[in-house]
C-alpha cells in the first residue's frame, strides 16, 4: 500500500460513519501526519497538535518583529547607501516574515491582535538571541552570518512541518533569508579587507555572538521535553542538538575563511565522526535570558508596546477612511440610480 | 485597541507569477479596505517580482467545501474511470491514437 492509499483506507471507514469518533479522527491525522502528507487548516487535529503549533508559531512570528530592532538600530547609522538599502530591504523582509507567520498562526483559530497583546504582555516569548545589544556596525554583518545563519539551519527542515500553512510560509522564508546570510558575510568581508580597527571590530562582534548563536537552538536534547512529540507529529525533524552540530560544522570553514577565531577553545575536528567537537554554551545564561534577564529584555517589549500604542490612531484613521470611502460610493451609486430613474420617468412621458 | 485590528478583515491574497499561469494563493492579510489590501498584498507578497498580477478577496467572501465531507463530495467522479483514456485498450500496431 503507498502512502496515498493508506491516507484514504485510514479516512474512508470513518467518513461513512457520519458521525465519526474520536478513535477513528485520531487514526486518520496520525495516517495523513505517517504518509508525510499535510494537515490542512480545516483538518480535524488533536488540540495539543493545535496549542503547540499556535505556541511555536506565534513565537517565531514574534521573534521576526523583535528580530527588526537590534538591527534596526543601525539604519540611519549605516555608512553608505548601499549598506542602508540593503539593511532597511531586510527589515523590511523580517516585517514580512513575522506578518506570513501570524498569517499562518491566524488559519489555527487565533487572532492576529489577540498574539500582539500576548507578546506584549508578557505572555508569549521569542527568540532569546534578540535580547543582545548591537554595539557597532560589524554586529549587522555577524547577525546576518550567524543569527540568520542559525536561523536558517532550524528554519529549512520546517519546509517539511507536517502543518501546511506553516510549511509554506517556511518555504517563502528561507528563499528570503539566504540573502541575509549573503549579505552579513560580505559585510564581514569588506571590514576585513579594511584597517586593523575593523578586524578588531568584526572579531569582537563574532566574540559576542558566537555562543548566543549556539543557545538558539534551545536546550540540550536532554533538557528539552518537548522534543520527542514534536517529532512524532513531524512538526520538528531534528533534535536541537542535530542542528546546533550542523551549524557548528558550517560555520567553522566560514569563520576560517573571514580570517576570525570562534571563540572555543574547545573546537577541534573529531575524524572519528566527521564533525566539529565544541564545548558547552552557558546554559545558566541562556535560563536567565528566557526568564526576562537578558541585556535587552525590557527594552525590546517596551519598545514593541510603544510602536503598538502609538500606532494605534493610523489603525483607526484607516478604518475611519474605509468607511468614509464606502459611503461615498454608495452615495454616488444612489444619486446615478435616482437620475437614471429620472430620465426613465422623461423618456416616458415622451 | 485589539478591538480596533479585529475590525480590519481579513483577506486572502492571490498572485500570478506570470502570463499563462494562474493566480495561485499565498496567503492572507489584513486591511482596512479593498484598496489597502491590494496595497498591502503587493508589499507583502511581491517584493522580488513574485508576480505580474494580484487578486485580494475577503475571507469571509469564500465558500469552501468542508473536509469532513471530502469523500462523498469528491465520490461522484471516484467510480467514473472511463473518463480516463487509459481505460481504453488499443492494440499496440495502431499507430497515432
Amino acid at each position: 500500500m503507498d502512502a496515498a492509499n493508506a491516507v484514504n483506507a485510514a479516512g474512508a471507514g470513518s467518513v461513512a460513519q457520519g458521525d465519526r469518533d474520536l478513535g477513528d479522527l485520531e487514526a486518520h491525522f496520525d495516517a495523513v501526519v505517517g504518509a508525510e502528507q499535510r494537515i490542512e487548516p480545516r483538518d480535524w487535529m488533536p488540540d495539543a497538535y493545535r496549542a503547540t503549533l499556535v505556541r511555536q508559531i506565534a513565537q517565531h512570528a514574534h521573534s521576526e518583529i523583535i528580530g527588526m530592532q537590534p538591527e534596526g538600530n543601525w539604519l540611519t547609522r549605516a555608512p553608505s547607501l548601499r549598506r542602508k538599502a540593503i539593511l532597511l530591504a531586510k527589515s523590511q523582509d523580517e516585517a514580512g516574515h513575522g506578518l506570513y507567520l501570524y498569517a499562518a498562526a491566524e488559519t489555527l483559530g487565533v487572532d492576529r491582535a489577540e498574539l500582539t497583546e500576548k507578546l506584549i504582555s508578557g505572555r508569549q516569548k521569542y527568540s532569546s538571541i534578540f535580547n543582545y545589544p548591537t554595539l557597532t556596525y560589524a554586529d549587522v554583518g555577524v547577525i546576518g552570518w550567524l543569527v540568520d545563519g542559525a536561523a536558517i539551519c532550524n528554519q529549512v527542515p520546517l519546509c517539511r512541518c507536517s502543518y501546511g500553512p506553516y510549511a509554506r510560509a517556511m518555504v517563502r522564508i528561507c528563499k528570503e533569508e539566504s540573502f541575509h546570510q549573503r549579505q552579513g558575510y560580505e559585510l564581514l568581508m569588506t571590514l576585513m579587507r579594511g584597517t586593523e580597527g575593523q578586524r578588531r571590530m568584526v572579531q569582537d562582534a563574532v566574540d559576542r555572538w558566537w555562543w548566543p548563536s549556539l543557545m538558539m537552538f534551545g536546550p540540550p536534547d536532554g533538557d528539552s521535553p518537548n522534543t520527542a512529540q514534536s517529532m512524532a507529529w513531524r512538526i520538528k525533524r531534528h533534535t536541537n542538538d542535530e542542528l546546533r552540530q550542523r551549524f557548528v560544522d558550517m560555520s567553522v570553514p566560514q569563520a576560517e575563511h573571514l580570517g576570525v577565531t570562534l571563540p572555543d577553545p574547545a573546537l577541534s575536528w573529531n575524524e572519528e565522526r566527521g564533525g566539529w567537537d565544541f564545548g558547552e554554551p552557558d546554559w545558566s545564561e541562556l535560563k536567565q535570558v528566557i526568564k526576562g534577564q537578558g541585556p535587552c529584555n525590557t527594552e525590546r517589549v517596551d519598545r514593541r508596546r510603544a510602536a503598538h500604542e502609538d500606532g494605534a490612531w493610523v489603525r483607526e484613521a484607516a478604518l475611519a477612511y474605509a468607511h468614509k470611502q464606502q459611503q461615498k460610493h454608495q452615495q454616488a451609486q444612489q444619486a446615478q440610480q435616482q437620475q437614471m430613474q429620472q430620465q426613465q420617468k422623461q423618456e416616458n412621458r415622451k | 485597541m485589539s478591538a480596533t485590528k479585529a475590525d480590519w478583515p481579513l483577506y486572502e491574497v492571490f498572485v500570478r507569477p506570470r502570463r499563462g499561469l494562474n493566480h495561485v494563493h499565498v496567503g492572507s492579510l489584513h486591511a482596512a479596505d479593498d484598496r489597502m489590501a491590494l496595497l498591502a498584498a503587493r508589499d507583502l507578497y511581491t517584493r522580488r517580482n513574485e508576480g505580474v498580477s494580484l487578486w485580494v478577496v475577503r475571507s469571509s467572501a469564500i465558500t469552501a467545501s468542508a473536509p469532513d465531507e471530502q469523500d462523498p463530495f469528491f465520490a461522484p467522479s471516484g467510480d467514473k474511470v472511463y473518463r480516463h483514456p487509459t481505460f481504453y485498450d488499443i492494440p499496440e500496431d495502431v499507430p497515432h491514437i
